[in-house]
């Protein structure tokens, strides 16, 4: 099982309620190809840097899933004949996944060392009594 | 045959045109040093779908700056490279921008 996140642009003249059709289709999709399904998540409705089939916007849709390579490519052939869709990114994220989470890590070893290492905070400094004068 | 490569640091022989050359004096810059941006911020994976990060390392043309006038370290100037080159396929970034 590895982790994907798979990325892919609407055309921005599709009608909200298609689109959320679209991805309850796709969700199927992941379902279907023995996969599963960690995060969906609308993007909205960007420039594009690039004209794309004649559109100059587009709305991104993201999906994350954990799955086998078959699952996306089953998932990348029906984006393929699917012709809402533009244009789509697959990419494997679990080396970079556990990456960020070897980083995150040392990091908090190394804070937990700085702080071990450090003497513990003085208290407080406590109201000095005022001494009387005179 | 091999030139001398620097005789700055020879005595006998002073850089001739140093003071006064048709510019003027050698101007002496201030270089502020710099650092690697995902170091400092301890970015650890650039993502490519943060277009705002990643589009800041381009070129008015798209092209993707050289570490030497960002001062972006060599493992992020790889990974910052591949997540460029994402957002160019995804349409966030462009292949080629025109002036």
């Amino acid at each position: 099982m590895r982790n994907y996140e798979i990325i892919f642009i609407v055309r921005p003249d599709v009608p909200e309620e298609d689109v959320d059709k679209l991805i309850a289709q796709m969700e199927g999709v992941v379902a279907g190809a023995g996969g599963k399904l960690e995060k969906v998540e609308k993007l909205g409705r960007r420039r594009l840097a690039y004209r794309v089939h004649k559109q100059r916007e587009g709305l991104y849709v993201l999906f994350r899933l954990q799955g086998s390579g078959d699952t996306v490519k089953e998932f990348e052939r029906r984006l393929k004949v699917i012709d809402t869709v533009i244009k789509y990114l697959s990419v494997r994220i679990d080396e970079d996944l556990e990456r960020a989470e070897k980083f995150k890590a040392l990091r908090s070893k190394q804070e937990s060392k700085k702080r071990r290492s450090k003497p513990p905070a003085p208290p407080a400094p406590q109201p000095i009594a005022e001494v009387p004068q005179g | 045959m091999a030139a001398p490569r620097n005789n700055a640091g020879d005595p006998e022989r002073p850089q001739p045109r140093r003071e006064g050359g048709p510019s003027g004096p050698k101007k002496q810059f201030f270089r502020r040093r710099k650092v690697c941006k995902f170091c400092e911020e301890s970015i650890d994976v650039i993502d490519y779908k943060d277009a705002r990060l990643v589009g800041g390392f381009v070129s008015e043309r798209g092209k993707i700056l050289p570490r030497r006038l960002t001062g972006t370290c060599s493992t992020h100037q790889r990974s910052l490279s591949l997540a460029i080159k994402r957002a160019r396929n995804i349409a966030l970034l462009p292949f080629s921008a025109g002036i």
